[in-house]
């Protein structure tokens, strides 16, 4: 149970990374994005392109990386596709969102062209790459550290943690000193009154795109060195994602992240009960029972 | 290809196209007329096919018993399985309603997408239930008796047609009723509808329940068609996806519209099969994803450039206002 726990931690750190993008979108250019697990499929994937083609070709020897299962185009890899799915998604929002916005769509219709964007993307993902498993090492298996509890834990999980870390304390750091975060702060609070102190909101948004998409291409390959990449894994990560959003209060990144947490240790530890199968349905049946009893989440104390 | 192999081509062309029109006028209820996002429709495409072919197929006997496990086989006719598929979907519809339609306009998008997949992930895995991810085979068709199998399908082209024409006939006479115009003025405003006296959350539950059952209709009538259904055919594409595509070409809000925008689709989705046909071969593996593709592209032009679609919406609905 004390193992189920700590993967549960490792799978809630990754929901959390897609789930503080997520969130930020829906509090700053509020309509739900439900392309935000693909734009995570896109980021494992396009690491992919980078770890087993682009540097390979280059000709420079694989070596593997301290104890972990990956090498180190993995170290390269991990930045560039962050900051191509930033560009992804700033992309998507210029071709289609702000279209939209600018014809003063309703929330609804936007997020609805975020549905077939979110296809659009697993369509070319499955031309690429087709519907197959894939792994960034494909054989190497990294030997277990045992912990105290009986809790067998990989180098690769102990990683992912410390990076998700680094990661939602750099957010948290730009959020609180910058200018930028500052004002986007005062974006998801209130647009109008954001507008009218003279905060450019067109810049705002792009700037969340480009943190929503760069945290989402963290979260996808995480969870392709923790497990594996597939093409369906992002839509798959969609309802955990609402649910974390929606348990931590939507545009509370903070809450996003317990959410995250509570969701991955709920699904990793209902596999001692239930089959594994069923992992994507316990994140939904949290989410159904906190709209029943709790519909603006669990940190919506002191605004309303 | 002779002349009856191309006519029995085009009939089975229509029959999907007619059941998906079915889909769309349901749909069309639910975003058409009421502004409520459902996205996940092939929730109620799975249950509507799964109750429809369990209540109409005999429970396994002998050793067949073995290999193919339900949890019920009535064995009953076509109707029952129909008004079953219906009400089932239209009890599933009533709960996610009730829990998700007091909350904002996602909320229902959400938990309807929930509801999909986690009814895909209970057929696949509950083994019990309904035969587990090989599905149900042999399902029994309506008035099969009838005429030689290979020309079953115009007898079942005709049933598809009557049902959908019937579906057409009552949510027209239901929408220009003055129910109607209740949910059109939600659409439109809510907070002045509630201001005039109407019951938002009520309504809403509605036109989400009416909305599924014909779903549910859809369903049934595609179980009895291809006769054999398993858990991998209620995909997010080609359950819902697809469904969203036409309604939105065809132009939401108008009846006509839904079910012009499924023929019209799905005429486009066989006809880039047939272009797909001409690609190499390695690449043919991989030609669904590329009609998906561009199906994804196209709702993504109309939303941008046409979002009422190609008929538009009727905006006069009362044979009372010349």
């Amino acid at each position: 149970m004390a193992e189920l726990i700590v993967y549960g931690i490792v799978l809630g750190s990754i929901i959390s990374l897609g789930a503080i993008g997520l969130t930020l979108v829906y509090g700053i250019i509020r309509f739900a994005n439900f392309a935000h697990g693909d734009l995570m499929s896109a980021g494992a994937y396009i690491a992919l392109f980078i770890t087993s083609v682009a540097l390979p070709w280059t000709g420079l020897p694989h070596t593997t990386f301290g104890p972990f299962s990956f090498g180190w185009e993995m170290v390269i890899a991990f930045p560039v596709s962050m900051l191509i799915v930033g560009g992804v998604a700033i992309g998507l929002d210029q071709i289609l969102y702000q279209k939209l916005r600018n014809k003063n769509s309703n929330a609804v219709i936007m997020a609805m062209s975020s549905l077939g964007a979110s296809f659009i993307i697993r369509m070319i993902i499955l031309i690429l790459w087709g519907s197959d498993f894939f792994f960034y090492r494909p054989g190497v298996l990294r030997p277990a550290i045992e912990f105290p509890l009986g809790i067998k834990i990989r180098p690769d999980q102990i990683l992912i943690l410390f990076i998700v870390f680094l990661l939602i304390t750099g957010l948290h750091l730009f959020l609180k000193m910058t200018k930028m975060g500052k004002a986007m702060r005062a974006t998801a609070d209130n647009m109008e009154l954001a507008k009218v102190s003279g905060i450019d909101t067109e810049k705002i948004i792009i700037w969340t795109w480009c943190i929503g998409g760069a945290l989402a291409a963290a979260g996808g390959i995480l969870y392709g060195i923790d497990v594996q990449l597939h093409p369906a894994m992002g839509w798959n990560f969609l309802i955990p994602l609402f649910a974390a959003t929606i348990l931590g209060t939507i545009g509370n990144m903070y809450g996003a992240l317990i959410g995250g947490l509570i969701i991955g240790i709920s699904q990793q530890v209902s596999t001692a009960f239930i089959m594994p199968t069923y992992k994507p349905a316990v994140a939904f049946v949290i989410m159904i029972l906190i709209l029943l009893f709790r519909p603006k989440g669990l940190f919506s104390g002191g605004k309303e | 290809m002779e002349f009856a192999g191309i006519l029995a081509y085009l009939v089975s062309l229509a029959i999907m196209a007619g059941i998906y029109a079915v889909f769309c006028l349901g749909l069309n209820i639910q975003w058409g007329y009421t502004g409520l996002f459902n996205i996940g429709i092939a929730g109620f495409f799975c249950i509507g096919a799964y109750t429809s072919a369990m209540i109409t197929s005999p429970m396994p006997t002998g050793t067949y018993a073995h290999y193919v496990h339900q949890l019920f086989g009535l064995n009953l006719p076509f109707v029952f399985g129909l008004i079953g598929a219906a009400s089932i979907c239209g009890i599933v519809a009533f709960f996610i309603g009730f829990a998700t339609l007091r909350l904002g306009d996602d909320y229902l998008a959400i938990a309807t997408l929930g509801i999909a997949e986690t009814f895909r992930l209970i057929f696949n895995n509950e083994q019990w239930l309904a035969n587990g991810p090989r599905g149900l085979m042999g399902l029994p068709q309506p008035l099969a008796g009838l005429v030689d199998p290979k020309n079953y399908n115009y007898i079942y082209l005709v049933i598809v047609i009557v049902i959908l024409i019937l579906i057409y006939l009552l949510i027209e006479q239901a929408i220009r009723s003055p129910w109607g115009r209740v949910l059109r003025s939600i659409r439109e405003d809510e907070i002045s509808a509630a201001m005039s006296g109407k019951n938002v959350l009520r309504f809403k539950i509605q036109a989400l329940v009416f909305g599924a059952m014909i779903m549910g209709v859809g369903g049934a009538l595609y179980a009895h068609y291809t006769k054999a259904i398993s858990p991998d055919v209620f995909t997010p594409l080609y359950g819902t996806f697809i469904i969203w595509v036409m309604l939105m070409a065809g132009g939401s809000g108008n009846n006509k519209g839904a079910i012009l925008g499924a023929f019209l689709i799905w005429g486009m989705w066989i006809g880039t099969k047939f272009m797909t046909d001409l690609l190499p071969y390695t690449l043919k593996a991989r030609a669904p994803y590329i009609r998906f593709l561009l199906i994804g592209i196209l709702l993504e032009f109309i939303l941008i450039y046409r979002p009422q679609g190609i008929l538009g919406e009727e905006k006069k609905v009362s044979k009372l206002i010349e």
